[in-house]
């Protein structure tokens, strides 16, 4: 197939093989990481932008890292010291990014739709960082690469995404792509943290750790943000643990082969325990290595189909 | 003062369902007024226009505008928002009372009058603040607002939390017979939501608007109402156990109208999902479900009347973010064809029944002489070509803001011509 999008702004608008032609673009870049000169040209002469209106750093590294083995140049805008805080609107930002002949945007936005609405209003290519608690297309990218790359497939495998997916892009895009590739996907968490309807996503809803774990193929942990959302009750950090943290003992009770994943920054001893983290059962490394991967794929891909479009244009 | 013209309507379809007519005739206006509806008139005219597949019904009376003068006139005026009317076919409105400052003291409404006098293109009648500031803490002067000729009561865009001060406003509004007008939304049960809440809100990643911000406080204040005793009208329904209550207490002999927009009878929650802030308005777009509740609503007569809650935005408030943007669009414009296309069309009303709802039923709920055209009545009248098609266009817009939920849509309806008070305030170019 031949990629024809100029944006990536989530995973519920992808088809089954759009995905599966990212997946293997990044198995394709996979092996430049490796090499001694890790760098390829692929995007020599392109500028990406990375516009982060919060903080982030394993994100924001990872787009940079993957840029740069594509031979882009890159520039990174954090909220603290651009004019977002002078007033700018996002699209008038956007503009001017475009202005300065920039060739994709990469953004982390803390408002859902944001990546969507800068898309709509800019001709250059918008990579969705991260907006609001709608979706993390690349993060979800990267953790069904590293499954797949694991189990070598993913229809038919059980996937546990345990935390709050409430307020969770990960939780959301990590749904929409692995029930499309026919992953059988539950989520776990305590009732308030789970959004109404989920189930019309596609996943299905556990209450209790256990269940979740039981014949689980892996379980995803997200990270707890206590202090993220005022409106909503959320429980104390201790009492979380005990009730959903992910321990050796809980591990021990599930598929020995359980794959435990986590997309960073683990708060240990809240969501999982150390043990945990650093066992035989982890690959939230390697998912940090496969994000470059992934990235660099998107990266080329979004490219490439806006690239096309200027050609036809002539 | 030179008299106005003498105007002759000749063969268009009259409807006109305050006079059980719906028939091919002819209409003579004279002196700002209706002066003859009958089959071939011939008489001598200063005017003359051929009707002949057009339709005739009254000036539409649209009970829910917000003028946004004074005080926000970037988004809209006086002479901007009834020149917007003129060209959808409406020539009476009443306007909502959030201006700044709000229309909550006689000192405020005579700021309003004075503008409408000056500036206003159509017929301007003005909706009081229940409390003062629209804050809901301390009631208007009532009384004397009614002074001012105020036709109605509300804190439109806010609904009042205290139920006692929502009880006293009704209980003053019975005694000076005026109408409360309620925006049903209880902020505790919404929060900062922004969508309908449930598989919406959750794919969407943002805050819900649940149902039952709306249906309860539907719900309290008929309650209320009809232990004062007083009229009131629900704004802007927009789900289904709205209107199952309503239907309920209509039953029931409770004084009570209600209204549903274009938007909330055309739109579902899906129109939503690609964050389209001009699909970003209060209440929300809801369910499919919630749209076939609403349209047989307006069928079986629980519904009364259709308003378009116009309600306009610079584009530096809604090209933003989703979340931050302002929540409504705009309506006057297009209130008419979506009827026509949505309502009429589509067989959910026929013609006498819509026109009951868009322009006899809210003339008759506000008290005012309007919405028909019997002999002697002020000559406010549309000429509309019925099956002529247009796309809704940014810049086709006589409002001063563009934030129009239709955009490039194809609609069915074309107003001709705008009469108002006997004078050709609107022709199609």
């Amino acid at each position: 197939m031949t990629w024809t999008r100029k944006d990536l702004l989530g995973l519920e608008e992808l088809s089954k093989e759009e995905i599966e032609f990212i997946l293997s673009t990044a198995e394709s870049f996979k092996e430049v990481s490796s090499r001694e000169i890790k760098k390829v040209p692929a995007l020599r002469g392109k500028t990406v932008v990375n516009l982060f209106y919060e903080p982030s750093t394993r994100t924001r590294v990872s787009f940079e890292v993957a840029a740069k083995r594509l031979s882009a140049d890159v520039i990174n805008i954090a909220s603290e010291t651009s004019s977002v805080k002078k007033g700018e609107t996002l699209i008038d930002t956007g503009k001017n990014i475009q202005a300065l002949k920039a060739d994709i945007i990469v953004m982390r936005h803390n408002s859902s739709g944001a990546a969507a609405m800068l898309a709509r209003n800019l001709d250059i290519s918008v990579v969705n960082a991260g907006d609001g608690w709608h979706e993390h297309p690349t993060q979800a990218l990267l953790d069904i690469f590293t499954l797949k790359e694991k189990l070598g497939k993913i229809a038919g495998l059980n996937v546990s995404i345990v935390g709050d997916i409430a307020h969770s892009r990960v939780a959301r895009s990590n749904i929409w792509g692995l029930t499309k590739l026919g992953a059988k996907v539950t989520v776990c968490a305590p009732p308030m943290l789970i959004p109404q309807a989920i189930e019309k996503m596609g996943a299905r809803v556990a209450h209790k750790i256990e269940t979740a774990l039981e014949n689980a193929d892996a379980v995803n942990v997200l990270r707890m943000q206590f202090e993220r959302d005022e409106d909503a009750a959320f429980p104390q950090q201790l009492e979380y643990f005990q009730a959903y943290g992910i321990t050796q003992e809980r591990l021990d009770r599930a598929n020995k082969d359980i794959l435990v994943m986590h997309p960073g920054p683990i708060n240990r001893g809240i969501e999982m325990s150390s043990e945990v983290a650093d066992g035989a059962n982890s690959v939230i490394l390697e998912q940090v290595t496969n994000g470059i991967a992934v990235r660099m794929a998107v990266l080329f891909l979004v490219a490439q189909a806006s690239g096309k479009t200027e050609a036809d244009a002539e | 003062m030179t008299k106005n013209a003498k105007i002759l309507i000749k063969g268009g379809r009259i409807i006109d369902p305050a006079n059980n007519l719906d028939d091919a005739m002819d209409i003579l206006i004279e002196d700002s007024k209706i002066s003859k509806v009958a089959k071939n008139i011939t008489c001598e005219a200063d005017k003359k226009i051929d009707a002949k597949d057009k339709i005739i019904l009254p000036g539409i009376v649209d009970m829910h505008v917000h003028l946004r003068e004074p005080g926000r006139e970037d988004k809209e005026t006086v002479a901007s928002g009834t020149r917007a009317a003129l060209k959808g076919g409406v020539t009476s409105l009443l306007a909502m009372p959030n201006t700044f400052p709000a229309l909550d003291s006689p000192e405020n409404i005579r700021i309003l009058k004075n503008i409408v006098e000056q500036t206003a293109q159509a017929n301007v009648l003005i909706t009081g603040a229940i409390t003062k500031g629209r804050l809901g803490k301390e009631l208007s002067e009532i009384a004397k607002l009614k002074k001012e000729g105020v036709v109605a009561i509300s804190d439109d865009g806010s609904s009042l939390e205290s139920e006692e001060l929502m009880l006293e406003a009704l209980k003053i509004a019975k005694k000076e017979n005026l109408l409360v007008i309620a925006h049903c939304e209880d902020k505790r049960l919404c929060g900062n939501g922004v969508v309908n809440s449930g598989f919406t809100s959750t794919r969407m990643g943002l805050k819900g608007i649940s149902r039952e911000s709306e249906y309860k406080r539907v719900k309290r204040d008929i309650d209320l109402a009809e232990h004062a005793g007083a009229r009131i009208h629900i704004a802007h329904v927009s789900c289904a156990e709205s209107v199952e209550i309503i239907a309920k207490a209509k039953k029931k002999g409770i004084k009570l109208t209600c209204e549903v927009t274009p938007h909330h009878f055309t739109l579902d929650e899906e129109a939503v999902l690609m964050f389209d802030t001009n699909m970003k308005m209060s209440p929300p777009l809801r369910s499919k479900d919630d749209v076939a509740a609403l349209r047989e609503g307006l069928a079986d007569g629980t519904i009364d009347v259709i308003a378009s809650d116009h309600a306009p935005h610079t584009e530096n408030e809604k090209e933003i973010e989703f979340e931050r943007a302002e929540f409504g669009v705009i309506g006057l414009e297009t209130e008419l064809a979506l009827g026509i296309s949505e309502l009429v069309q589509k067989n959910v009303l026929d013609w006498p029944e819509f026109v009951r709802k868009i322009c006899l039923n809210p003339a008759e709920i506000l008290g005012i002489k309007k919405g028909n055209l019997k002999p002697g009545a002020d000559a406010d009248l549309v000429i509309v070509s019925p099956d002529k098609e247009w796309i809704v266009e940014k810049s086709g817009f006589f409002s001063r803001s563009r934030n129009c939920a239709f955009l490039g849509r194809k609609l069915k309806g074309l107003v001709e011509y705008t009469i108002y008070a006997g004078k050709i305030a609107y022709k199609l170019e």
